[in-house]
């Protein structure tokens, strides 16, 4: 079994949703970012909203947001390919704000990843003209600010990819 | 079976102030929502969602818990995304009325059968799914007259009503556009609500 030292912890990512008044995670559970699973169930200021699929999250997102709250989603690489229509008419199409956090699986800094998943994945927000932000440790974690002001401010998607090796604590 | 344009008709009319979110042919420029809105700026047409309407509808309930959200939804268009029944169904919004219009065909795409067509159990697949009630109506009688029970029930309500198929052949490019857009439609809706 191997084993990294944890350099990304669920309160700094959850801190920073807090801190930029997100009161909504519409989120399908990946391996990714299950860490913060746990933590976000028992934090009262943001409300779970689990989805079956991931396409089903921009939706969401757009009502919450069309009806005065301020979500993000939640989701892995694999279901942003799958989310394609979703982020074209009810991202992109309507001018929604999105901040889509996004497991990153496979993304590596050492050598080559063999997961499709993790080379497409750059493409394909370039394809759109998504900007993103990448976050591998806590000190990353204010990206997150960063990517909330870039939505608001042009009123379109923003992506912010989680590659990390994290923490339960 | 009921007339598309009647069924939207009485929906509309017992809205009193309700969100509509309506997709398909229910939102069709000729026998939709559109025709017949009593109150437009809280109409939020999402056609072209690969049915994603009852996922926009969720939000919108969950972010307005005190007032009335219907969604009226194809079922083409529930086919594309029945997870949906049970994400909505999860989360529970007292303040949610999920209308499927049934014509058992891909309408805007020239009429062809939508699969399970005639043997699909829709209310059975919404009491599955976990929706708090559940009513189908197949004449507008019935309809306009049921109606009062429905919305006096608390949500999530999933109403099935089995509609005459109004089949358009024409390329979506050549059809006549909404005169008002998707884009405006969510810029009135949060003015509407005094939430932006």
């Amino acid at each position: 079994m191997t084993t990294h030292e944890a350099v990304l912890h669920p309160p700094a990512l959850i801190n920073e949703l807090k801190k930029n008044d997100i009161t909504h995670i519409v989120w399908l559970p990946d391996s990714e970012t299950n860490f913060m699973y746990q933590m976000l169930q028992a934090e009262p200021t943001i409300d779970l909203v689990p989805v079956c699929r991931e396409g089903e999250t921009m939706a969401i997102a757009a009502g919450l947001w069309v009806g005065g709250k301020k979500p993000v989603v939640l989701i892995q690489n694999t279901g942003i390919f799958e989310s394609g229509d979703s982020i074209r008419g009810l991202g992109l199409d309507i001018n929604q704000p999105l901040v889509m956090l996004i497991g990153y699986r496979g993304w590596t800094r050492r050598g080559a990843t063999p997961d499709s998943a993790a080379r497409f994945t750059e493409h394909i927000l370039h394809a759109w003209g998504i900007n993103y932000y990448l976050i591998e440790t806590d000190e990353d974690a204010d990206r997150i600010g960063l990517a909330v002001e870039e939505a608001y401010r042009t009123q379109r998607p923003v992506g912010v990819l989680i590659g990390a090796e994290f923490g339960s604590e | 079976m009921i007339n598309n344009q009647d069924a939207v008709k009485a929906i509309d009319n017992k809205r009193d102030g309700a969100i509509i979110v309506p997709t398909m042919n229910a939102n069709n420029v000729h026998f939709g929502l559109p025709t017949v809105t009593s109150n437009q700026e809280l109409d939020l047409p999402v056609s072209g969602a690969m049915g994603k309407a009852s996922s926009l509808a969720l939000g919108l309930a969950l972010a307005q818990p005190d007032k009335k959200v219907f969604c009226l939804d194809g079922d083409g268009s529930l086919l594309m995304n029945l997870g949906t029944l049970v994400t909505l169904s999860n989360k529970a919004p007292k303040n949610l009325y999920h209308f499927l219009f049934n014509n058992n065909v891909y309408a805007v795409t020239g009429g062809q059968p939508i699969p399970g067509a005639e043997v699909s159990d829709w209310e059975g697949m919404a009491k599955g799914a976990g929706y708090a009630s559940v009513f189908s109506f197949d004449n507008l009688e019935d309809l306009t007259t049921g109606l009062e029970e429905v919305l006096a029930c608390e949500g999530p309500v999933f109403i099935h009503l089995r509609v005459e198929p109004e089949v358009e052949n024409t390329p979506v490019q050549f059809r006549q556009r909404p005169s008002r857009t998707v884009q405006q439609a969510f810029k009135d809706l949060p003015q509407a609500l005094g939430v932006k």
